[in-house]
């Protein structure tokens, strides 16, 4: 645990207004074990049941836990001595499926993996797959991918604001966040078709344009979004409860989160600045203007810190992304592995038989290997495919982000109260589906 | 504010650009593969590059000795284990390759470590958790799933799949899609498991429901066993 304290100003309700009508704020000081200076110290009294240790159970069907993850604590009257994980309850056996569809046919299993980040999956297992099969994409679904990853991203981090808000006792800023995570999906919804299982990539391009107009209500959205960013980070940031209730819990050091592979928001609250955006590029991101946001201590607090600014930083990449948007084709013009138009192929002897061998025999890949990672809201997400010059991949591999933040948890929560379980656990941004695969 | 906006990454002097045209074989080795070579010649078996990507055959026995080397060295600083899996190719005589990809953050390198495993011995090899902790979960998943043993590790048992799983390991190639029983044997193992009530011998012993145990569990427990219904 970090021994620094910080001053944080705590904004009170109670505590009237200033000469320019607005609320006055106390400087409070903070330290590491989230207690609220000055405040009495804890005074022990009742029987001394030291060594009387306690099995609780938690989960797998418990609301707190995101899913069905179940976690046996070792209790020490209300502070956790041991959290023992235990996975598995979803899993479907995703990558042993995957080893017996065409490449095409596993990308509606990359939805429902991590299904708050569907669209990005479809995104990042098109790229692993278009790098085994020595493609470049067109520059207009280059650009058109990194706003579905990045409204994807919004998406996903919206659904952690507010689940985690209400893990935390706030019910407010979930409502907040689902009504602009219903906005995102609805212009999903019309580009796609589909809200959340969206299945959009193909190995070479898109399932679908752009429909008209949709860029507008893209720019729309892009306008009204940073003002309920602005409105939630007001309540929260400053929010006496919330600081309270966030701050000095679950701390990583930096070498320890390197360590432990954590990634994502996680990782970079600790303060290493590792982004694959940025150190390991794809679909041109080093174009783009934007800044990595990068905490201090490592606890949930900057975790929160570090999703509320990169909600803000997606919003950039997206406005930046609606200006070079290019005209031009979405997919390659490569007919061995995308298939021709309808049209075509009933007119055109060539493009009839591209789509006969592409729909009875699937695209065939050289034999090699490609492991490409993205961030994913949760952090490095790699998709690792093995062909051996069949058109079903050898091996499909996940590298799934969430499991591998998780596994940290023992580590996390360790030595603090069973409430702030509750708050570590919420701030790691677990998907069952990526999880149990 | 505790959140500092960094442009950028923490190393400012090289420019990552997203890779193009990337080269099907022959393509610019990591120089990290190099370096390998020279310290360990005779661990180095092979050096693949495809897709731009590295990856180095390492004799099983020195693996840890090379990763501990490529986690604590100045010049290679590989500091981060982005996954640990294995690949089982159809070809039966192929043996199984056992796969680490590692990132070094400073320099921003990637390289693929692979050992090969005969299929006709025991699935064995070292175990890299006493220099990434993060191995802890992805190596009980391996092990869940191709039955590969990990040779130090802490606590190396099944983690996807519940313990009494009678099955095999579903990612070898002899395992059928739709597992091995039938589905009504399936569905009343499944059932008669019900792992969301049962509690390792560990957790257990937490509880301190050490004198309610049967007798031969409380053997087990006192033999120093961990797991277990």
């Amino acid at each position: 645990m970090p021994t620094t304290t910080r001053t944080v100003e705590i904004a009170l309700g109670t505590s009237g207004l200033d000469a320019e009508g607005k609320p006055t704020r106390t400087p409070l000081t903070v330290g590491a074990s989230g207690a609220v200076t000055p405040a009495a110290p804890a005074v022990e009294s009742g029987p001394d049941l030291a060594g009387e240790h306690m099995l609780i159970n938690i989960g797998p069907q418990h609301p707190a836990t995101h899913g069905v993850l179940r976690l046996v604590l070792e209790l020490d009257g209300e502070m956790v001595v041991r959290c023992i994980p235990h996975i598995g309850y979803l899993h479907c056996g995703f990558e042993k499926i995957g080893e017996y569809r065409q490449y095409n046919q596993i990308i509606p299993w990359t939805d429902r993996e991590d299904y708050l980040n569907a669209i990005g999956n479809n995104c990042a297992f098109a790229l692993g797959a278009e790098r085994l099969f020595g493609i470049d994409i067109t520059p207009r679904c280059t650009v058109l991918r990194v706003m579905a990853m990045e409204l994807s991203r919004i998406a996903s981090h919206l659904v952690w604001l507010g689940t985690t808000c209400i893990d935390i006792g706030a019910f407010t800023p979930f409502l907040w966040s689902f009504q602009e995570r219903e906005r995102v999906y609805d212009l999903l919804e019309q580009w796609v078709g589909a809200r959340m299982t969206t299945s959009a990539t193909r190995v070479g391009g898109m399932a679908a344009d752009i429909p008209d107009g949709w860029t507008d209500k893209l720019r729309d959205f892009v306008r009204t979004f940073p003002k309920t960013i602005d409105e939630v980070d007001r309540m929260l940031t400053r929010n006496g409860i919330w600081v309270g209730r966030t701050v000095g819990l679950g701390a990583m050091s930096a070498d320890d989160a390197v360590n432990y592979g954590l990634s994502g928001s996680l990782l970079r609250a600790s303060g290493v600045a590792y982004d694959v955006r940025k150190d390991f590029p794809y679909l041109d991101y080093e174009t783009y203007d934007f800044d990595v946001p990068v905490g201090v201590h490592g606890d949930v607090y900057d975790r929160y810190l570090v999703r509320v600014e990169e909600l803000r930083q997606s919003t950039r990449i997206l406005a930046q992304a609606l200006e070079r948007l290019p005209d031009g084709p979405v997919n390659v013009d490569d007919h061995r592995v995308v298939l021709p138009p309808k049209t075509k192929a009933m007119s055109d002897m060539e493009s009839m038989i591209h789509h006969f061998k592409q729909v009875m025999e699937g695209a065939r890949p050289p034999i090699g290997e490609s492991y490409v990672a993205v961030e994913s809201p949760r952090g490095e997400k790699g998709y690792y495919m093995v062909s051996d010059g069949t058109a079903k991949p050898v091996r499909w591999r996940i590298r799934p982000p969430s499991m591998i933040n998780l596994s940290a948890i023992p580590k996390m929560t360790e030595g603090y109260l069973l409430s702030d379980l509750i708050a570590i656990n919420a701030s790691i941004d677990i998907v069952m589906g990526e999880i149990d695969r | 504010m505790s959140v500092a906006l960094l442009p950028g990454s923490a190393a400012p002097d090289y420019a990552p650009v997203t890779p193009r045209q990337l080269p099907y074989m022959n393509g610019t080795p990591n120089p990290s593969a190099a370096a390998l070579r020279e310290r360990f010649p005779d661990a180095v078996t092979r050096v693949d590059v495809i897709w731009g990507e590295t990856s180095v055959y390492v004799d099983g026995p020195r693996l840890l000795e090379v990763v501990r080397w490529l986690h604590d060295d100045r010049t290679q600083r590989y500091d981060y284990l982005a996954d640990i899996t294995a690949v089982e190719f159809r070809d039966p005589e192929r043996p199984i390759e056992a796969i680490w990809h590692l990132r070094s953050l400073p320099f921003r390198r990637f390289l693929r470590l692979k050992v090969e495993l005969d299929k006709r011995a025991p699935l064995s090899v070292e175990s890299v958790w006493p220099v990434y902790k993060s191995a802890d979960w992805m190596e009980r998943e391996c092990y869940d799933m191709f039955g590969i043993t990990f040779r130090g590790h802490p606590d190396l048992r099944r983690i996807l799949l519940w313990e009494q799983y009678k099955e095999g390991f579903p990612l070898r190639k002899d395992f059928p899609l739709r597992g091995r029983f039938s589905r009504s044997e399936q569905l009343k193992q499944a059932l008669a498991a019900a792992p969301e009530s049962r509690y390792s011998l560990e957790e257990l012993d937490i509880a301190q429901a050490f004198e309610d145990l049967p007798d031969d569990m409380r053997r087990r427990l006192a033999a120093g066993e961990k797991t277990g219904e």
